[in-house]
Formats: C-alpha cells, structure tokens, sequence
C-alpha cells in the first residue's frame, strides 16, 4: 500500500527506494492471484491442457490413422495387445484416436466460433451501449429479430443449400451466439458508460473510439471472460448435437457428437464406444464450467 | 490569497439545461422538461474562485457540466476565452477541452481501475500533445505527480492501491497536466476525511496561486466555499438565488435562503453551537419537474407573500457586487453564526 | 448515575481473504443514564463497527472480542434470539442511510406497528395510535397519512424522521445513532439536529451519535470520544475537547477544519499523511505516522488512555500539548524525502 510513504519502521527502505519506481500491482493480477488460488479451476485448467495437448498430438500418440478400418476388430472392447486401447467402433476403426480427433473438432468449434462472437459481439454490443438512445434501440432491435430466428431451422437451411461442411457449423453456431454476447457488452457497456472516469476522459477531450477502445472495453472484459469460458462448452454441446443429429461433420472426419450417436446406437453390444467419448465430453464441459466459476470468483470477488 | 485579474475568462448567459422527463404512461405520455438549470448567468476572472453552493438538486453540478459541454446545455451560451462553446462540435470543441477541466468528487471512482496512475495522469497529454515523446511525457508526469504530493515513483501503481485522498491528487494531476486556465472542482473534497479535506483545499489554492488558474468550485459545504472563494453564487432549484463576493455574502447575506444556509451549518464549538437560534426552513426541496410558481423558493421561505407566487423575483444589483434574486431582499434579523 | 451500557476491553476483527483486519482494538467505557455521547472519527477509524458488535450486527466475516453489558446483561456472544428481545426494544438504532433502515415493501404504519406487537404486545388500534403519537413526536406533517405510505413516498429528511420515530417507539434506554445527517442536505440536517436536541430534552435515552462531523457533536453531546485506527485517542466532555485537546489528532482535526466564524487564512491546518492501514497497523502509537511530535517512545510503546486534566483523558506520551518535549529522537525521516504537502507541514 502506498499509505507506508510516511509508515515508521519503513520509512528507512523506503527512503533508499526512492526515486525507484514502484511496480503496480493491477486488478488482473489480483485475479491471476484468486484464480490460481481456486483449486477446483487449477485442475480443470491442467485436465484442459491434457486433452488439448492429446487431440493435438494425437498421430504421435496413437500408432492407428483416424480412417483406417480393422476388418478383424469391429466393434471390439479394449484391448491393450493390437493398441486398440478404446476398442474400435462399429466400422473396424480405431475408437481412441478417433475420440482425439473429436475432440480436435470439438474443441476448435468451440474455440473458433466462440472468439467468433466474441469479436462481433463485443464491437457490436460496445458500440450500441456507448452512444445509447436511438442507435441502441436499432442495433438491439436487429439483435431481437435474428434471436427469433430458430437455430435447428437456421441450420437445416444452411446445411440444404450448401451442403454439408464443417465450416457451415462454424458459422451457423456463431450468427446465433454473438446475440448474446452483444446483449452482455451492451448492458455492462451501458453501467461502464455512467462511471465517472468515462465522463474524465471526454472532459480530457479524449475521441470516442478511444474511449471505447481504452476506458469501456477493458472493463467490461471481465464479465465477457467468465461467459466466453461459459460460453465454448454450449457450443461444444451444440456442435455435438447437431452431429447427432447427422448435421454436422462428414464422415470419415468426426466429432464427439458423432462418435456418441453412433455409440448410443450400439449401446447394448459395445457399450464402450459411447462411454469413451461421452466421459471426455462431460469432463471437458465440466473443466470449462470450473474455470468460468473461478474467472467469475476471480474477476469479481465482491459477488460471493 | 492570489490576486484577481481584471480579464474576463468565462462569461455564462442566461444558460438552461433541461432534461426531457417522460410522464404519464407509455401510450398517452407526454415529455415535462426537468429544469436542472434555468437561466443562469455569470462570468469568471482570470485567477478567481467562485464558488458556488447549493443543497443536492440545484443543479449545481449540471451547471458544471454544461459549462464543460459534456452536457449539451437546452439554450443560453457559454464564452470561454472570447469563444462561444455552445455551437462548437467535435474536433473545435475538443481543441478548447485543453484549457478547461474538471476534478470530480469521488476520487476513485474518477480514475479508470485498469490503467496505472501514469497512463491516467498522461491521457489528456496523449490527446493534445500526441508528438511528446514517451520520455518527456513521462518526465512530466512525474514532475506533476510530486508537485500535487505523490511520490513519483508510483507511476506504475493503480488506482486502489491509494486512498482516496491520494486518488483525488491524482485527479487534480490528470486535470493540471496540460495547463488549463479553468479547473471545475465538483464537490471535490466531499467524498474525503476531514483530515485530507483540508489537505486537498491547500493544494488546490498552491496550484491556483501558482499557475494562476480559475476555479469554479462546487460544494455543499459553506464552510469549505467560504475558505477557497473570492465570489460566491447560491443556487436554488436550478435558478441563482445570490451572488457577490465571499466577503458580503457571509457577513451580510441578503437572500432568506443564503440566511437559512448560512444559519444551518453546524460549528464545530459547543458554545455557540448549543446557544444558536437557527433559522430552520419548513419542509423539503420541491420536485425540479415541478417548481412552484413565482419565485422558486417561496414554498419554504419565511417572507413569502402573494407578489412571490405571481411574479419571478429578477437577480439585480442590490449593493455593489452583490445581486439578489428576491422580492422581499433585505439583511437578516438575527445574528447567523 | 447508572450505566446503561459497559463496554470493557471490546475489540473486532475481520477475517479477509488478504489477512485479518483490526477494526477496534480494545476500548473500554460507560454510557451513562440520559447521556449524550459522541463517537467521532474518520473513515476505518472502527466508530461504526464498535456498536455494529456491540449490537450483535458485524458482517459474517467479523468477530467481537470482550464484553459489552447492557445494564449487566452481557451482550457479546449473546444469542440471537435473546438479542432480538433487547434490540429495537431497550437499545434502538438509526443508521445513515434510512432507505435501508426501511422496508421498501411495507407501509410506515404497518412497519412501526410490527415493532410494536414483536416487544411489546401491542396490538391493531392501539399500536396504531401509538404509532401515529410518534409521528407526531417527530413532527412529520399530516402523520396520519404518512402511515399509508411507502417509505419511497417520502422524501430523506421525512424518511429520516421515520427511523427516528420507530427508534423510540419502545422508549429505549439506548439510542445509537450512526451518522444520522450525513445523508442529508444542509437546511435538512438543521431540521433533524433540532428535531433531536429537542427530543433529547423530552425523552430520558441516553444517546450515542457517531459521526465524523465535530459541528454536529459540539451540538449534542455531552461527552466526546474520539477514535482513531481503533482506539480512543482522547475521551472527555465536549467543552474540554474542542476547547482543550490534549492530544495531537484531536487538535490537528479541529484546526483543519474550515469555519464560517474565523477570518479566512490562506493555508488550513493538515494533519498529513493517509489514515491508517488497518491490516498493518503501527505497534506503536497507531497515529505515529501523521504525527508531528512522534519520537521514538510513540514507535515502541502503545500509549494508553491516562487522565490528562480532571475527566479529560488521553491515549498519548506527550506531557503536554503547549510545551511538547524536544525529544532528540524525532523526525525519524528527512523532509527532502517526503511528498511536499507533508514536508510543507513538518518543516514549517
């Protein structure tokens, strides 16, 4: 604390100090600090990692290609003698490095579209607080209209006019979760907008953009933070519905979605090739969700 | 106490600020103007301080505001170095932003909690001077910092690191950085401790005396006004009630309100304070979207008579300097203090 | 003179996730019968937690240490339920900010009625009359519509006069009144001072007025303590505190107060320096670092609350404050070192 300029028994370091300068302690070190403090969020962060780093890795990992068929192992338990260490799915392939390579598609749906909305929504939603009144009321309009919009028919049109691709569900995932996120910056942008130090830089002559770019965005970032985290598991589970639903990625390339509706239909007979992939989706959505958590706690510890 | 100069610096004529208040319901509603401020003039010298007093609702903080233009003002104008502010826009109207700033009463809430203390206090250098060098901003803003009492060294802090006076120095350092020749203080002391109080007024008359700056100083707090000001302006529901020099107006107020003010304010000494016959004015502040009749203070004052119903007193030279705003002006009939 | 309240010893801590805080640090006294007592001190000088613990209100995180009796009663560590009979009944509260003292959902009449049958019984008509009779008291006008209201249908200063009038519907022996005109505006706050000498003249209560506004005590109070970094720095009746401070804190403050009764002077007394860091807390004096006679007895040892003048006590190793010894061992730190506006103040 700076009270200790004058503090007694500092007074003599502080006075060999002086004319050092200070490093500042910010509030995003302050969370860093909370954040890493929170063990629940530290081992979903390591267990992120390792799944991360397995679906990258995950050639190297596995000795079997992604599409190769077994004709000798169709849908067999976990063996340990051929390297099919999660067995192999109903066509002879090989379930462990094909859940890796789900979780590459998972993962990347849910990273790519979420940074997506992320860019949109934030510009969109800042942009419509800030200058408020009349230009708000039409950009959250437009928001309105296209929340009406129905996802699954959204989609379904996408996917019959353009075929199926994966980039479609890039982009079908996005157009819909921007809106909220828009909504979020907006109504924090609208609180941001009211403080004082807002007010300081426009009597400092500072531009709007810059205002924006500089007072309003990186305090409203926090809040976004905790809903992108909260964010990325929907639109895994999203991509993993709509794949189940056989809208999603082409076959031979999968998806944890994918993998469990084929799974699902072999539930009595190879009941492994739904647990693996579902257990690997529930726990990296159960990570994201323990690391939102803990960015919300670590963000804004006056809200426990 | 710095002497005034003769140059007219502000000039503010008859200036309105009205906000657009929706009543009634959403279908058959109608807009009623709230008249936070309602043709207000007055002018400032260079190196003055005017102070200007009135309860929460006055609209005395609008009134500094819209003398900044961060408030757009319904009509009036505002001259500011032979310039009218009013009309001017964008660019035009950023480029006079350097000459006139604000320090504002809750020091931390002022400063932006991601920036460090010298990216705050070097902003509005960024804005007007962006060729100065990283270096010589630097250089000046520590400078600054150890003239308003920071350490220099706490350049890299951030704002909760620092109490709240400490915060308000920081405030007063953003808005002396680039030389203004006006600097609006809004209830700038207020929000602190009575100990840092007076600590924050001494620095603010050091750098008035020193840079020869002008100071429109908005309180609550008569005493604090009677300290720093050489004029002082009473506000009531968004009209000036009096006006003069801190002198006549403290020892001779001549507006009932200025007397019930003055009168309120408790004195830190046991004597006078348990003796004093108060003058203790009736009921509330009226709503501004609704003001009474006449003269706006008629409801609560104690010489109302049927003319202040009907018909709104003028603010007219009543003595040398000091303009009254009343019908029924006159000195008090008991001693104030 | 009985005691209504004996405090002795009391102190409160709070846990924090950055370390425990110490708010009070062990202060002891008396509230006497029909006594009004003034709390003064600045922000995290401990005034408001003091009676937070002693009423059984402190956050969650806090915890009270040592005793506080109510005529006897012990009430540190008493059970809720038992506190609940005491509280609103023979010790009553007014706080700040009345919009929290009030019910928002709730009519006035119903809210001062409820008090009413909770301790005393009381019930429909006469409670009711009881209710309006206070109003009355207060001088709110057109009371009896008022009980109709919500307290958002009241303006501050009225809203303020309700707190009032539901404080001393039980006719408590105690009131503690935590900065009750600091919310409000100057001609408001004359309102509510008048309102409560008057009272004080009418009922037999004793008063505790926290409050960091020294006017508002040199209009009340009898007694003056003041706090700082959660202790008393000096006790004593009012005329001896603002007439005679004997310790270096209470006159620096009421000498850096601006007055409408002083010619102007060019600079104001400052007392320098930040107030106190609560989690760090010097072993010393706790106002070692701002103080302008500190030497190094201050940085060793607590200075404890003596008696400096007959009644008049108070926490500091200074003899006196007109011949303040030149003790070699002062000014630990050279000026060239301080900030400007703390050197201005030393040097001068």
């Amino acid at each position: 604390m700076a009270t200790d300029i004058t503090g007694g028994t500092k007074r003599a370091a502080l006075i060999e100090k002086a004319g050092e300068e200070v490093q500042g302690r910010s509030l995003w070190q302050d969370a860093q600090r909370r954040l890493f403090a929170n063990k629940m969020a530290v081992a979903s962060m390591i267990v992120l990692g390792i799944i991360t780093l397995m679906a990258v890795f995950a050639d190297v990992i596995s000795p079997h290609a992604y599409d190769e068929v077994y004709w000798d192992y169709i849908g067999v338990g976990p063996q340990w003698e051929n390297n099919h260490w999660f067995g192999t799915d109903a066509n002879g392939r090989d379930l462990f490095i094909r859940t890796l390579y789900g979780a590459r598609v998972s993962l990347m749906v849910g990273i790519v579209t979420t940074l997506v909305a992320l860019i949109i929504g934030v510009t969109y939603g800042s942009i419509a607080g800030y200058f408020g009144g009349r230009v708000d009321s039409l950009m959250m309009r437009v928001v309105d209209v296209l929340y009406s919009m129905p996802l699954m028919f959204f989609i379904i049109i996408l996917v019959v006019v353009f075929g199926r691709h994966i980039v479609l569900v890039f982009i079908a995932i996005g157009c819909v979760e921007w809106l909220t996120m828009a909504r979020i910056v907006r109504g924090q942008t609208l609180s941001v907008k009211r403080k004082e130090y807002i007010e300081a830089a426009r009597a400092s002559g500072v531009s709007t953009p810059n205002i924006i770019r500089r007072h309003i965005i990186p305090n409203v970032i926090g809040p976004v933070i905790v809903f992108v985290t909260l964010m990325v598991p929907v639109v895994i589970l999203v991509e993993s519905f709509l794949s189940f639903l056989g809208l999603g990625v082409q076959e031979p390339m999968t998806s944890w979605g994918v993998l469990i509706s084929e799974g699902a239909a072999q539930m009595e007979n190879a009941p492994h090739m739904l647990i693996f992939p579902a257990v690997f989706l529930a726990v990296t959505l159960f990570c994201f969700n323990f690391i939102g958590d803990g960015l919300r706690d670590a963000l804004d510890p006056k809200d426990r | 106490m710095p002497p005034v100069e003769n140059a007219e610096l502000l000039r503010v004529q008859d200036l309105k600020v009205h906000f657009p208040i929706r009543t009634g319901g959403i279908v058959f509603g109608q807009y009623t103007p709230l008249k936070a401020v309602d043709g207000v003039s007055f002018s400032l010298k260079a190196g003055e301080t005017l102070g200007i007093v009135g309860e929460s609702g006055c609209g005395k903080s609008t009134l500094g505001r819209g003398i900044l233009q961060l408030i757009k003002p319904t009509d009036g104008k505002v001259v500011f170095l032979g310039n009218e502010m009013t009309s001017m826009a964008g660019e035009q109207l950023r480029a006079q932003r350097q000459h006139m700033q604000i320090v504002f009463q809750d020091p931390l809430a002022s400063l932006n909690p991601r920036m460090t203390v010298g990216d705050i206090i070097a902003e509005p250098l960024t804005v007007f001077f962006p060729k100065m060098s990283v270096a010589e901003r630097k250089a000046k803003v520590k400078a600054l910092m150890a003239k308003v009492g920071l350490l220099p060294q706490m350049i890299n802090r951030y704002p909760h690191e620092f109490s709240g006076g400490q915060c308000q120095r920081i405030g007063i350092a953003r808005a002396m950085i680039v030389d203004p020749k006006m600097v609006i203080c809004d209830e700038p002391v207020s929000a602190l401790d009575v100990s840092i109080q007076a600590q924050i007024v001494n620095l603010l008359m050091d750098l008035q005396q020193e840079f020869g700056l002008s100071l429109l100083f908005i309180s609550h707090d008569l005493s604090v006004v009677r300290h720093v000001s050489h004029r002082v302006m009473v506000l009531y529901l968004g009209k000036v009630m009096e006006i003069a020099s801190r002198d006549s107006i403290y020892a001779e107020p001549l507006h009932p309100y200025t007397q019930a003010l003055i009168s309120a304010v408790p004195i830190p000494d046991p004597d006078l304070e348990k003796n004093k016959q108060r003058i203790v004015l009736g009921g509330d502040l009226p709503s501004p979207m609704n003001p009474p009749s006449g003269c706006v203070f008629r409801t609560r004052c104690p010489r109302a008579t049927d003319i202040c119903a009907q018909v709104v007193p003028k603010l007219e030279e009543k003595a040398p300097g000091h303009q009254v705003a009343c019908h029924h002006w006159g000195p008090p009939a008991q001693a104030l203090v | 003179m009985a005691a209504v309240l004996e405090v002795r010893d009391l102190q409160v801590r709070f846990a924090t996730p950055d370390g425990e805080v110490s708010a009070v640090n062990g202060v002891s006294f008396d509230v006497n019968e029909s006594e009004c007592v003034g709390i003064v001190g600045e922000s995290g000088s401990g005034k408001s937690q003091l009676f937070m613990a002693v009423m059984g209100l402190l956050a969650k995180n806090g915890r009270t240490l040592g005793s506080a009796k109510y005529r006897g009663t012990e009430l540190v560590g008493m059970p809720v339920d038992k506190l609940n009979k005491i509280r609103g009944d023979k010790i009553a509260m007014i706080f700040q900010d009345s919009m929290t003292g009030l019910t928002p959902h709730l009519r006035i009449g119903r809210q001062m009625t409820e008090v009413l049958e909770e301790h005393k019984g009381m019930g429909g008509a006469d409670a009711r009359a009881r209710a309006l009779d206070m109003l009355n008291l207060v001088r709110i006008p057109e009371a009896a519509r008022r009980l109709n209201q919500y307290p958002h249908e009241l303006s501050g200063g009225m809203r303020q006069r309700v707190m009032i009038a539901m404080a001393l519907l039980c006719e408590p022996e105690l009131l503690i009144a935590d900065e009750p005109t600091t919310a409000l505006d100057v001609t408001v706050q004359a309102q509510i001072l008048e309102l409560m000498a008057d009272l004080k003249r009418v009922t037999k209560a004793a008063v505790v007025l926290i409050t960091h506004d020294l006017g508002t005590v040199a209009g009340l109070c009898d007694k003056v303590q003041v706090m700082y970094g959660g202790r008393f720095m000096e006790t004593g009746d009012v005329r001896q505190i603002f007439y005679k401070p004997q310790h270096p804190y209470t006159k620096g403050l009421l000498s850096s107060m601006p007055r409408l009764t002083e010619d102007r002077r060019t600079t104001l007394y400052a007392i320098p320096g930040q107030p106190p860091n609560l989690q760090r807390l010097p072993a010393g004096c706790p106002f070692q670092e701002r103080c302008e006679f500190v030497h190094q007895r201050c940085v060793d040892e607590l200075p404890l609350l003596q008696e400096a003048r007959p009644g008049q006590f108070k926490a500091c190793h200074l003899e006196s404050l007109e011949h303040p010894v030149d003790d070699p061992t002062r000014a630990a730190i050279p000026a060239e070192a301080m900030p400007p506006v703390i050197r201005d103040v030393r040097t001068a």
